[in-house]
């Protein structure tokens, strides 16, 4: 018995939910935007935070909501969920970011809440201690796991000289942190100038920008802004080994260059990125995975950030596979930079595009992030639209232009995290390492 | 200060039943609000239903069903879903496995036809077989062997807790018995538990109903009609006396504990299970609830505390016997008996002088934002609305969990904490081995 594949019903074409902006005087923007799927609000702070120091900052995120003047940890967070709310806040080398949701009745407490925070945040010194020593004892744990410590090795590799390339503090420098030098930080850096609030939900708009100004209308505007020098251009260069003496895997990543979101060359990328690795359906995956067997889940992925993009290859891979799985991938690469793809390869990478998009649209929590991400680049949702006409533009020409100058071998910076003893001569005859330096 | 409740608001998903005269159960939940669907089919075999010498075989499985099929060669179902724009994945539980997809909304029959035609056999070959063992053990490396806390306590603890097969062997699987699975094991697991009697279907999001019946029944009629086989008591006695074990991890710098205590039966006295899912949030949802504030902000003996129910999390896709487990990270040196004594003694404290103003209501409010906000996605409501078909022939139940756990009453919660008694209790305990 032979079934046809049913073919696609005609799609329905992208839509953006209604929505209202408003920038308030103090300089905080608003984005309200509609959603009613479920009676719930997600709220979004982004403030820029470049420059800060990294320890401070790190303990910073995980205090703010650690008490005001009026009111313990265990107060606000009392008075969060009394309205089935939370609001946590994370940090990263561009902005601190508060993220939180509640029942929808509650958004006014939940920003009253948010505002007395932001105004009123006392870092007590009890809690500064506690959190710092949590911070400290999660970091140590972190630094057991392969993924971190292969990350922290590529950025310290691709991001030489700028901020980016040490984007987590030492535990002895988190445990040095002062409280007051938390309230210099929130003073100086914690203001509405260039911050964006985005709430996604059973809301009206142009109500919830109406009440936002009213609570947060009074988040005091002064301090300073910093910004980030653009990202050094990627040095292409030996495969730096990192022993993990004893690793049952070898932690594989390769650094590419890449655009940003505005770039002429962003969606081509986007759809050449797809065709090697950035998804299931891709040459590398169907290649290391699902012929090989050497990897469970490996991924590729562009990583926007304010101040440059970069392409990562990533895969954990079995020790002694660990060489034929990095000759796969350089492979991949580079037939991809020096063959176009398939006309089938290109449709249908284009295909996954445009509904991920649509799918990424679809839930509160997903739109609340997209708006808030975009916000930090000085986009807003109709960069959807605008991006899936890109998407749906790109030819066959163009993702064999990108793929040549950005996905080409010669262009990468591999790294390798595993077990030095075991693996190094095999990779050393695949191409030049280099044994990073204790 | 606390302000008055707030009002739990209630969802009104539609959801509509049937039955193929194969016996496959069928759940359309339609919602057009946006142009996306969920697909999930789930089939009532799990963890805890596989032989003996065959650790780790439901998942495994669970992995060959993606390899291929009467019309689909290897390879086909993962490119004809990414190539409609959705995404696809499957999982293996204590008592169940899914298979699901999420797409745009004119991807829908195409969905169907590829669930529909592994439900009717997959390919099973030993070079799919050889490369997924593969991809299996590099799953587990990831997720177990290479990093610090691997299975804690999902894991570890069942082995402490139970005393039977099913519910304490190691569901990933040991690598011997993985590499000794065979064809034959396989199309014999298929044979006896993928039965489309023995599974449901649940389509949600942006579709007419009607319509989608009709391409439900071209697809799924044909599947030949296989009754379920009878599922297994997996039934074992409560502990009477403490049990706790202890092992090195030579990955993990810091230790960890985890405790377990048994609950009642979530699908045939869900009355009595109920406030167990209360009781968790009550002692770990944030920095309000009792363990927090004692154990990490005012004594700092755990770095952190989290509690729920299901040895996987699932609190309304687990059947008997099933537990409410607390784990605790502790700082560097810290005393595992200390912690186990501290949980005791706000166990009692919650027993005995009951809940503060406000205290119960909070944590009910939280609690419905949280099972809202998993249903939001298209795909969220149709995996539980498969599971709560399988296993209680009520999909509905999901338009009523929050208004259901906005029920329990205080007294409901004391008597609750009064049972998590320390001879009850089962624990395992991580002794770090790593760099310290």
């Amino acid at each position: 018995m032979t079934l046809a594949l049913p073919e696609l019903d005609e799609n329905r074409p992208l839509s953006l939910p209604l929505q209202a902006e408003r920038t308030l005087p103090n300089g905080l923007t608003v984005i309200a935007i509609r959603r009613p799927s479920v009676p719930l609000v997600e709220l979004r702070l982004r403030v820029p935070f470049a420059k800060t120091d990294l320890a401070r900052s790190a303990v910073l995120g995980q205090t703010l909501f650690s008490g005001t003047s009026t009111k313990s940890t265990v107060q606000i967070a009392a008075e969060l969920q009394t309205v089935g709310g939370g609001l946590g806040a994370g940090i990263d080398p561009d902005r601190l970011l508060v993220s939180g949701n509640s029942l929808v009745s509650g958004l006014d407490r939940l920003l009253e809440l948010l505002a007395e925070v932001l105004d009123d945040a006392v870092y007590p010194d009890g809690e500064v201690d506690t959190e710092s020593e949590r911070l400290a004892d999660r970091i140590q744990v972190a630094q057991s796991q392969p993924a971190h410590l292969a990350r922290v090795a590529l950025l310290k590799r691709i991001y030489p000289g700028h901020p980016y390339a040490v984007q987590t503090p030492s535990v002895d420098e988190v445990r040095a942190v002062r409280p007051e030098e938390l309230r210099a930080m929130h003073a100086e850096r914690l203001h509405p100038a260039g911050a964006t609030l985005v709430l996604v939900g059973d809301i009206d708009p142009e109500q919830a920008v109406e009440l936002a100004g009213k609570r947060l209308g009074g988040w005091n505007g002064q301090g300073t802004q910093a910004e980030l020098p653009a990202i050094p251009d990627l040095v292409p260069g030996p495969l730096l080994l990192v022993d993990r003496p004893g690793a049952v895997q070898s932690s594989l990543r390769i650094a590419l260059p890449a655009v940003g979101r505005t770039h002429p060359d962003h969606a081509a990328l986007q759809l050449a990125n797809m065709v090697f690795g950035g998804y299931f359906s891709s040459r590398w995956v169907e290649n290391i995975r699902e012929d090989k067997g050497y990897t469970y889940g490996p991924h590729s992925v562009i990583e926007h950030s304010v101040a440059g993009s970069t392409l990562t290859v990533s895969a954990e891979v079995a020790t002694e596979v660990t060489a034929p799985a990095l000759v796969e991938t350089l492979y991949e690469l580079g037939r991809l930079a020096s063959l176009p793809p398939s006309e089938a390869e290109l449709e249908q990478a284009r295909q996954y595009a445009l509904g991920t998009l649509q799918l990424g649209m679809s839930t509160q929590a997903g739109l609340a992030g997209l708006a808030s991400t975009y916000a930090g680049f000085g986009l807003r949702l109709n960069y959807l639209a605008e991006h899936s006409a890109r998407l749906a533009a790109a030819t066959l020409d163009d993702i064999a232009r990108v793929a040549r100058t950005y996905l080409a071998p010669a262009v990468s910076a591999p790294v390798i995290l595993g077990d030095a003893e075991k693996i190094q001569a095999a990779v050393a005859a695949i191409v030049p390492v280099q044994v990073e330096s204790k | 200060m606390e302000t008055s409740n707030i009002q739990i608001p209630r969802t009104a998903y539609e959801v509509e039943r049937f039955t193929l005269a194969n016996g496959l159960r069928v759940v359309l939940s339609p919602d057009r609000s946006a142009p996306v669907i969920g697909v999930a089919v789930v089939y009532d075999v799990g963890i805890r239903s596989e032989p003996e010498g065959r650790t780790g075989f439901a998942h495994l499985f669970e992995h060959l069903m993606f390899q291929g099929s009467a019309n689909l060669e290897k390879l086909a179902h993962f490119r004809h879903v990414q190539g409609a724009g959705g995404t696809f994945n499957g999982s293996t539980h204590l008592d169940y496995t899914d298979y699901y997809e999420t797409a745009p909304s004119n991807a829908l029959e195409r969905m169907l036809f590829l669930e529909a035609d592994r439900m009717r056999g997959p390919r099973l070959t030993e070079e799919n077989l050889r490369n997924q063992i593969d991809v299996v053990k590099e799953e587990i490396r990831v997720n177990v062997l290479n990093r610090p806390y691997g299975g804690f306590p999902w894991l570890k603890l069942p082995p402490v807790m139970f005393d039977t097969f099913p519910n304490a062997h190691d569901g990933y699987g040991s690598f011997l018995d993985l590499e000794s699975a065979t064809v034959p094991d396989a199309a014999e697991f298929f044979d006896r538990y993928y039965a489309c009697g023995n599974a449901t279907l649940a389509v949600s999001g942006d579709f007419d109903p009607a319509h989608a019946r009709t391409l439900v029944e071209r697809h799924f009629s044909d599947v030949p009609a296989r009754p379920a086989p009878a599922r297994a008591d997996f039934a074992e006695p409560d502990l009477t006396t403490e049990r706790r074990e202890s092992y090195v991890d030579s990955l993990a710098p810091l230790p960890a504990v985890a405790s377990a205590w048994r609950v009642p039966d979530p699908v045939n006295d869900f009355e009595g299970y109920l406030p167990y899912m209360v009781l968790a949030e009550v002692l770990t949802d944030g920095d309000a609830s009792r363990l927090v504030e004692r154990l990490v902000l005012k004594d700092r003996s755990v770095t952190s505390v989290g509690g729920y129910i299901g040895f996987m999390g699932e609190p309304f896709e687990v059947r008997d016997p099933t537990a409410l487990l607390l784990q605790s990270h502790l700082p560097p040196g810290g005393s595992v008996d200390k912690v186990l004594g501290t949980i005791d003694e706000e166990l009692d404290r919650l027993a005995n002088d009951g809940l503060t103003a406000g205290e119960l209501a909070r944590t009910q409010a939280r609690l419905a934002t949280h099972l809202l906000r998993e249903t939001d996605a298209v795909l969220g409501r149709a995996l539980r609305m498969a599971v709560l078909e399988l296993q209680r022939g009520n999909p509905g139940l999901l338009n009523d969990l929050p208004h259901a756990i906005a029920s329990v009453t205080e007294d409901q919660i004391r008597a609750a904490a009064a049972t998590l008694r320390p001879q009850r209790r089962a624990t395992i305990e991580v002794v770090p081995g790593g760099n310290q």
